[in-house]
């Protein structure tokens, strides 16, 4: 952006010409913003409240925690299969929660299927909400709600899903084709036939990506849940950082990793082949 | 599809046995829905109306997050520019590239949440932690797609670079990076927004920001306090992804 391109001519003879690539106006508001952005990380920097005598600790401190996390606790190993599943579990009900809940949201918020400019908003508005407190918030909610546990888990990830879900399937709604819907809408069809085969059909395809996208997000949130209480691999690692067990929470961050990169690979075969 | 009949319905016969699999282990039932239902009326009403009362303790919160998200990100691009060009086949050698995806890898696999944990072990308790934490996910997201698209770029510039006699560096800073710059504002704008986000939960393992507030407010069943930071944390996070969508707009 910088590379600014300026054809200068300053002959004697030739006419004091000078070509420039943005206006005083825009090199002005350029630099202002320079300035801007420079003064903000200043600031940012100054709140950090950096304690220099920690920072000079920190590579003594970061080699004694590895120190500790290596070699991992393999003869854990056995214990972590139980909630391994469970973490699972928690990512695929939720996945399935939020594709439940987020079918009818997604008609709402999609501008040519809602039925009135205030269900458009409130379609508008459960994405926004859903989408801007994290998955671990909604786990702290549920907890209280339905005691610790990986229903409080499950159902975090759902609500934390929906507006995720809602929004792409939305999008897509949006951008169908309005050809079958009026066709099907010829055969005299009501509106929920209408959404159905005219509708419908034609989003499944995104429909598959979308559901199988976020699953595998889903699987790396549901593997933390459980540090403040919502089930799942996250609880054993919290119970192990707590008990200072450090062998196995190495153990434990090592099973998270290959879960992690299996469903990434196993989400992107899946989604080669469906979409 | 696929390339035999019998895998798809096989699929979808596995997903629906996992599924009620599932929901039988989730342990749910009548009683425990009706206790589960009185207690989110009692929380509701408790959380009714929310309480602004101790905004400086909010406003604490929020500006240490903002902090924490834009010096990180600022870190973030420094940091992840070269990262990005490790981990962009095309123009690293291979020894290099293997590196660099090895940092992507780590920097995306890990949740925020557990990176903080270590990061907080590392540094102290504080919004330090919190910032290295955000600055380590730069390397997922911000190098991984800024990589993916240096892997894009056209070849004839840098062929044009290379034939004038320069070297690496100069075909990199003159025939690669030109071509992403644009790339790179649009990026490092959408991972502050993304960092905006972290930054209100990684509070929650003691790395600062809105989190420890929110936290602290949950076990002390403020609940109309938690309200009010859920209320400005939804308020913050739609107003970060307005500015990062306005810019991505303007810059590409």
């Amino acid at each position: 952006m910088d590379a600014t391109p300026r054809s200068v001519t300053r002959g004697a003879a030739a006419a004091p010409r000078r070509w420039e690539r943005y206006s005083r106006g825009q090199r002005m508001t350029r630099l202002g913003l320079r300035i801007a952005i420079a003064l903000a990380i200043v600031w940012s920097a100054r709140g950090m409240g950096v304690r220099w005598d920690w920072i000079a600790d920190s590579p003594a401190q970061l080699a004694d925690l590895f120190g500790r996390l290596l070699p991992p606790d393999w003869s854990f190993a056995r214990m972590l299969v139980a909630p391994l599943l469970q973490t699972i579990n928690i990512a695929t009900l939720g996945t399935v929660g939020a594709i439940v809940l987020a079918l009818p949201v997604a008609f709402l918020a999609a501008r040519n299927t809602t039925l009135n400019r205030a269900t458009y908003l409130f379609g508008r508005l459960l994405i926004v909400v859903s989408r801007s407190v994290d998955s671990l918030i909604w786990a702290l909610i549920f907890i209280i709600i339905v005691g610790p546990g990986s229903l409080a888990g499950a159902l975090a990830v759902a609500v934390r899903s929906l507006g995720f879900v809602s929004k792409l399937f939305a999008e897509a709604i949006e951008e169908i084709d309005r050809g079958p819907v009026e066709a099907v809408t010829a055969t005299g069809a009501g509106r929920y036939h209408v959404l159905l085969f005219g509708i419908v059909p034609q989003i499944r395809p995104a429909f598959a990506g979308v559901c199988i996208f976020r699953w595998d997000i889903n699987v790396r949130e549901s593997t933390v849940l459980g540090i403040v209480g919502a089930g799942g691999i996250g609880f054993v690692l919290n119970e192990a950082i707590l008990g200072l067990e450090w062998a196995r929470v190495g153990m434990i961050l090592l099973v998270i990793l290959g879960v992690v990169v299996l469903s990434e690979l196993g989400s992107a075969w899946l989604r080669q082949r469906l979409t | 599809m696929f390339a035999y009949g019998w895998v798809g319905p096989a699929l979808w016969a596995a997903l629906g046995a996992f599924l009620v699999w599932n929901a039988v282990n989730l342990e749910v039932d009548a009683a425990r829905i009706q206790r589960g239902l009185a207690r989110a009326g009692t929380v509701f009403a408790r959380a009714f109306p929310p309480d602004f009362q101790r905004w400086p303790l909010l406003l604490e919160g929020i500006v240490e997050s903002i902090q924490m998200a834009t010096l990180s990100t600022a870190l973030g691009a420094v940091l992840g520019v070269p990262v990005a060009i490790m981990a962009a086949r095309n123009v690293a050698p291979r020894p290099v590239y293997v590196l660099g995806r090895g940092v992507v890898t780590l920097g995306r696999t890990f949740h925020e949440i557990i990176v903080a944990i270590i990061l907080v072990k590392a540094v102290g308790f504080g919004p330090l932690a919190g910032m290295l934490t955000l600055t380590v996910n730069s390397f997922g997201f911000f190098s991984k797609l800024l990589a993916e698209q240096i892997e894009q770029i056209d070849r004839g510039q840098v062929e044009a670079v290379r034939a004038t006699g320069a070297g690496r560096g100069g075909v990199l800073l003159f025939g690669v990076l030109p071509q992403v710059l644009p790339r790179v504002v649009g990026l490092t704008v959408y991972q502050w927004d993304i960092h905006l986000r972290q930054s209100t939960i990684i509070g929650i393992v003691g790395a600062g920001g809105i989190g420890t507030t929110l936290y602290n407010s949950f076990s002390r069943y403020d609940y109309d306090f938690t309200l009010a930071i859920l209320l400005v944390i939804i308020a913050i996070v739609c107003v970060g992804e307005w500015v990062s969508a306005w810019t991505r707009r303007r810059v590409q």
